[in-house]
């Protein structure tokens, strides 16, 4: 074939702008997206959004409702619920990020030894459908107040409690792709177990991996909100979502705004998430359709 | 059938096994000494051995274990420190409680849920499918105990039509425990429904396109019986596989929700016990809530088998 031929055929898009311009064309993407990156910028400006400190107490200030000065009022201490729901946002996000490495690590490592070499597949399984077994907010909340209420406690807990799920996840795909003929081409090729895990399996397994990870991301915001909300979270004066509306409980009649606004929040946050996981399912997997 | 259900039982013993030995781990897990939870720095050498005898502590760990175990299967699942009760009755007291809170809020789910999946599914892509959607959207990613509390604020406090918390037995007044669960059923069925009628929709909308039901509307049935009698039969595995979790699931949100609520139920006497570190009460508690999920997920593959006759032939 001549250069000419070859100039003449449509160019190629890269599979990567592919799968890019299918994502911005999905709109559950896009909402999601933009609404979770909203929070993201939250956090992560937080100092330059707000004037105020998250654990400054204003005793003059107690219990206003919202104002030009306090969008979103001011709690029993005068502290200014934005700034705290903001600071909230950044320790509950960091926890979230967290969350989803260790479930993305440990879950793929367990999932992929489970679904790579048959013969630990029965026990490691059976192992993780204990875990399964315990309703994984009492795994954690157990996990978070018997090792103490601390942030790395807290990771840790919902680790713990969301890996059995994701490790599942792996298993399955990878029990898939396994019996692949690439795969098989690459054991005859003399691939060692780790090159044909790593390079030829968990490559072509991700796609399910990414959409439990973003649904991991939501539903670790949630429940770390559970936690804070019943003490066990990151010990106070520590700003969490659950903490605050813990601390508005006491005047949800004369001062609502101090549980709604952080609700409101992690409603906009696990909304965001959950949209974006759709989205990438979508794109991800056409196969499934919701 | 009957080969299929024995597999099945057979293969719940070793989850069991697991659990149990994790339900008992729990007292290994804390850093440092259990008894430094219920003593004070006061307390004498004699009175931490004294405790540490109590829970048996004292002994080789696989002996403790094998106790345990001996004690479990006749039934014993010990004393609860702090309430100087059995753990077993404690459980028990409050178990009807909280089974029927999530009986309850699950009925409510599969209906709502069911019924909103098959509108949405039916009319995809319009406007009807896209608010219901949205709804349910809304409904997975709201924090149930903030939703109980907003419900509190105007149901109970603003509207005086339901109690803010505290439980009335059923026996004692029928009417003021109706009252009372309505608030915690509804919010414990918002996260779910939206769970159940994503999962309906999408599982109907497998079904609708395929020939039997174009056959079915090609005969001049009517719409209303092609979706019920044709479609959600059909559907009805993913549907089914999806009430299993949620009914685990519903174990879990029961406990926070009883915590809002204010409701005596088991999920309040197990956050208590681990908030205040009574080992033999966490471990039953444990171990009575994970036995009740097996069970459930074991109802729930049994009743695949009975809708769909391919399972029990596999």
């Amino acid at each position: 074939m001549s250069t000419q031929a070859l100039d003449a055929l449509p160019k190629a898009q890269s599979p990567f702008l592919t799968f890019m311009s299918r994502l911005l064309d999905n709109r559950s993407f896009v909402i999601g997206a933009t609404l979770f990156l909203f929070v993201v910028l939250l956090a992560v400006f937080a100092d330059v959004i707000t004037p105020y400190e998250p654990n400054a107490n204003n005793f003059r200030a107690r219990l206003q409702p919202p104002s030009a000065e306090h969008w979103f009022g001011t709690d029993h201490f005068g502290r200014d619920i934005l700034t705290r729901v903001i600071y909230g946002g950044r320790l509950s996000l960091t926890i979230g990020i967290a969350v989803v490495i260790f479930t993305g690590v440990f879950g793929t490592l367990i999932g992929a030894a489970a679904g790579y070499f048959r013969r630990l597949d029965n026990i490691i399984m059976r192992f993780m459908d204990a875990l399964m077994a315990f309703p994984s907010i009492l795994l954690a909340i157990t996990v978070a107040a018997t090792l103490g209420a601390s942030v790395p406690n807290v990771i840790l807990a919902l680790g713990i409690a969301t890996t059995p799920h994701t490790a599942r996840i792996v298993r399955a795909s990878v029990l898939v792709v396994r019996e692949m003929e690439y795969v098989e081409a690459a054991r005859a090729l003399g691939a060692g177990h780790a090159r044909i895990l790593f390079r030829h399996i968990l490559a072509n397994s991700l796609a399910p991996l990414i959409v439990r990870l973003t649904y991991v991301f939501a539903s670790v915001i949630l429940a770390e909100a559970v936690l804070s909300y019943l003490g066990v979270g990151p010990p106070p004066p520590a700003p969490t979502f659950g903490g605050i509306i813990a601390n508005g409980r006491d005047f949800m009649v004369e001062a609502p705004w101090v549980t709604l606004f952080p609700g409101l929040i992690i409603l906009f946050t696990v909304l965001g998430l959950n949209l974006l996981g759709d989205g990438l399912r979508d794109v991800l997997d056409p196969r499934i359709k919701v | 059938m009957r080969n299929y259900l024995i597999r099945r039982i057979i293969s719940v013993l070793p989850v069991l096994f697991f659990v149990s030995l994790l339900s008992f781990a729990v007292i290994w897990i804390i850093p440092g000494d259990p008894t430094a939870a219920f003593l004070d720095a006061s307390a004498t050498p004699e009175q931490v051995e004294a405790l540490r005898d109590n829970l048996g502590l004292n002994k080789p760990p696989l002996l403790q274990v094998t106790e345990w175990y001996g004690q479990v299967l006749t039934g014993n699942l010990g004393q609860s420190i702090l309430m100087r009760t059995p753990v077993l009755t404690a459980i028990l007291e409050r178990l009807p409680l909280t089974l029927t809170l999530a009986a309850m809020a699950l009925v409510l789910a599969v209906l709502l849920g069911v019924a909103a999946g098959v509108f949405a599914a039916t009319r995809r892509g319009t406007w009807a499918d896209q608010t219901v959607m949205t709804l349910a959207l809304l409904g997975l990613s709201v924090p149930d105990f903030w939703l109980g509390l907003l419900l509190i604020v105007v149901f109970a406090v603003q509207l005086g039509w339901f109690p803010s918390g505290g439980y009335v037995p059923f026996m004692q007044d029928p009417a003021a425990w109706l009252s009372s669960m309505v608030l915690p059923t509804l919010t414990l069925a918002v996260v779910q429904i939206g769970f159940i009628a994503r999962m309906t929709r999408s599982a109907m909308l497998d079904v609708i396109n395929q020939d039997f039901i174009r056959t079915a509307h090609a005969k001049g049935l009517s719409e209303l019986y092609v979706v019920t009698r044709h479609g959600l039969p059909n559907a009805m595995m993913p549907i089914l596989t999806v009430t299993g979790i949620i009914a685990g699931a519903l174990l879990g949100s029961a406990v926070v929700v009883e915590q809002v609520f204010a409701l005596p139920g088991v999920g309040r006497l197990i956050i208590g016990a681990i908030l205040s570190r009574d080992y033999p009460l966490i471990q039953g508690g444990l171990l009575f809530l994970t036995l009740i999920y097996l069970l459930i997920n074991l109802g729930v593959d049994l009743l695949y088998a009975a809708v769909d006759p391919r399972v029990r032939l596999e």
